[in-house]
């Protein structure tokens, strides 16, 4: 293993202080560890996500004016706990309560759920959305359902300038909702990744090979294949996401009334011809941003083929996986609320526009 | 220990219960490497870390206490605060939820503990939303409990019972080998997952044994 760390045990803590000296309109606390806007957000909603570490810029990367106001990483790879989620909820929620983004991953899901309970114990307004757009998983009956990927950070964007406006908690959770189900992704791994605690990659992929249908912790996908070329990786991907059928599942959610958490069925919308979206070419750590390129320029044909016209993108490292080499794509349907919200003036270390 | 008249121990008391955390602790310490490269075909390779992390955490915060509840309930905080993951919120409401009824308990005989391998089998599936045949730690944590009810209702001793269970447990675990998973992070690879052995089962089977052996030792 050859990284740039000092002791594998530390990683995480020495990352968190580095961050914390750059970004000096950001504060850093340990103990329990997580990253938050100075002054959090006391007459609006604040927005907190969180998951392991490993993905930078997610999710720390995106707390400031108009994004997250708070992030809780993990240690590599694995999510953090409730008592982190609670304390950093509870350092930047105001009396608009707090809504929290939550990747479909087993382990953020139970650990957010705990957190979530224990705000409430606490008197403090929590909604729990989670983003699973990951359409590489056809069933949800026989797994945990799909992962969340890229759709993550526009649903993090677009809430972030919902609060910025002063909408309420409700009405924030449900525009959360809404960009899952309107956002699909799909990511391809090149390599595999190695964790510092392990120190040796995760899964063997060998020169000809690849893994299609990643997630973001460095586990195999669902299919291994022989390498294709770029144009042809695109548009597997984009095909898989375009012409993606409407997906139904359970998810879960708090019910005040019963007092539990409930399954609520929830559907995907589908692409339709005529529609417009926003698009990450996402790398996902070890790919030079000059090949994401070469996989938008294949995007947008395949996109105009199917009729959905691209019409914001980012193109670059946003939800990453280590050092893996590999890409995931999304597409996000947009209206005209959607893009008015991605639109407003952001102000994080990864994401700045509109100041 | 205590010791019924033929010598066997018949119930398992407080300081028991503590040496079976110290032990727990020390062999997922030992065993840190082999339950994070079983969790690299089928996971995300951190399941030994994150385990070892958790029971690092619970020897710091175990109380000098005799009281069982106490100690279980100090387990279950120290794991759902330092684990993470999957891990960390199934095995703290495994304790928590098994802790629930112990408090102020100072001795358990046979039939608590079967009550408390059952309340443990419960609190995993709440919060798991998960059964038995997923290919997760339930294949290895319902027949240990399901074992020990049943050598416990047939008059063995702890130790004895306790071999059961672990036996169970040890087939359990093996039996997720075969299994296509349909909880957790394994369940994304599909029929991939086949052919490997599950980490939380063996983590769990890990912690069983460290039970066992700690009644079958003491004097
Ligand atoms: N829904 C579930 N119910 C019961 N056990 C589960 C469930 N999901 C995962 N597990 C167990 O958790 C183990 C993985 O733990 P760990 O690797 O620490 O967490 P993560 O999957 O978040 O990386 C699996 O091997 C499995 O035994
Ligand atoms: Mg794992």
């Amino acid at each position: 293993m050859k990284k740039l760390i000092n002791n594998a045990e530390d990683v995480t803590v020495e990352q968190l202080q580095g961050f914390g000296i750059a970004h000096s309109d950001i504060e850093v606390q340990f103990d329990p560890n997580f990253v938050n806007v100075v002054g959090g957000a006391k007459d609006r909603v604040a927005i907190v996500s969180g998951g392991g570490s490993g993905h930078e810029p997610l999710h720390g990367g995106y707390v400031g004016m108009g994004m997250l106001d708070a992030a809780c990483p993990g240690q590599v790879f694995t999510s953090p706990t409730p008592d982190q989620m609670f304390a950093a909820c509870k350092a930047v929620a105001g009396d608009q309560g707090v809504l929290q983004i939550v990747k479909n991953y087993t382990g953020d899901v139970l650990n957010f759920q705990m957190a979530a309970d224990m705000l409430r114990d606490d008197g403090i307004d929590v909604r729990n959305v989670i983003i699973d757009d990951d359409v590489a998983l056809k069933d949800s009956l026989y797994t945990a359902g799909r992962r969340g990927l890229g759709t993550t950070v526009i649903a993090e964007k677009v809430c972030g300038a919902a609060s910025q406006e002063g909408w309420d908690l409700d009405r924030i959770a449900a525009l959360c909702k809404k960009v899952n189900l309107y956002g699909k992704s799909m990511g391809m791994a090149l390599t595999s990744c190695t964790t510092p605690q392990k120190g040796s990659p995760t899964f063997d992929l060998g020169e000809q090979e690849m893994e299609i249908g990643i997630g973001i912790h460095g586990e195999p996908g669902i299919e291994r294949t022989a390498i294709k070329s770029a144009d042809e990786i695109t548009e597997i991907l984009a095909n898989h996401i375009l012409e993606d059928e409407a997906y139904t599942r359970n998810l879960s959610e708090w019910n005040a009334e019963k007092g539990e958490w409930v399954d609520v069925e929830t559907i995907d919308i589908t692409f339709e011809d005529g529609d417009e979206a926003i698009a990450i070419v996402n790398g996902m750590g070890g790919t030079p941003v000059s090949e994401l390129y070469t996989v938008y320029h294949k995007l947008a044909e395949v996109a105009g083929r199917h009729g959905v016209k691209i019409v914001r993108n980012l193109v670059g490292n946003y939800i990453t996986s280590l050092e893996m080499a590999g890409v995931s794509i999304t597409l996000v349907k947009a209206d005209d609320e959607i893009l008015r919200l991605y639109d407003a003036p952001v102000n994080t270390p990864a994401l700045r526009w509109g100041i | 220990m205590d010791r019924a008249m033929g010598g066997a121990p018949a119930v398992l008391t407080g300081s028991a219960v503590r040496r079976w955390v110290e032990k727990s602790a020390k062999v997922l310490a030992e065993n840190r490497a082999y339950l994070t490269d079983l969790d690299s075909p089928i996971g995300d390779a951190d399941h030994g870390n994150n385990m070892d992390r958790g029971y690092k955490a619970v020897l710091e915060k175990l109380p000098e206490s005799d009281d069982i509840g106490e100690l279980l309930k100090a387990v279950a905080m120290a794991l759902i605060s330092k684990v993470g993951g999957a891990a960390g919120p199934l095995y703290g409401t495994l304790f928590l939820q098994a802790s629930k009824p112990l408090t102020g308990v100072r001795e358990m005989d046979g039939a608590a503990l079967a009550q408390f391998f059952d309340d443990a089998v419960a609190g995993v599936k709440m919060r798991g939303r998960s059964d038995a045949g997923m290919k997760t730690m339930l294949d290895t944590l319902i027949p240990a409990a399901e074992a020990f009810r049943q050598a416990n209702g047939d008059g063995d001793d702890l130790a004895a019972a306790l071999r059961a269970a672990v036996d169970a447990a040890e087939a359990g675990m093996k039996a997720t080998i075969p299994m296509r998973a349909q909880r957790g992070r394994a369940s994304y690879l599909g029929e991939r997952s086949i052919g490997h052995q599950d980490p939380g089962a063996t983590s769990s089977y890990l912690i069983l044994q460290a039970l066992a052996d700690v009644v079958a030792e003491a004097p």
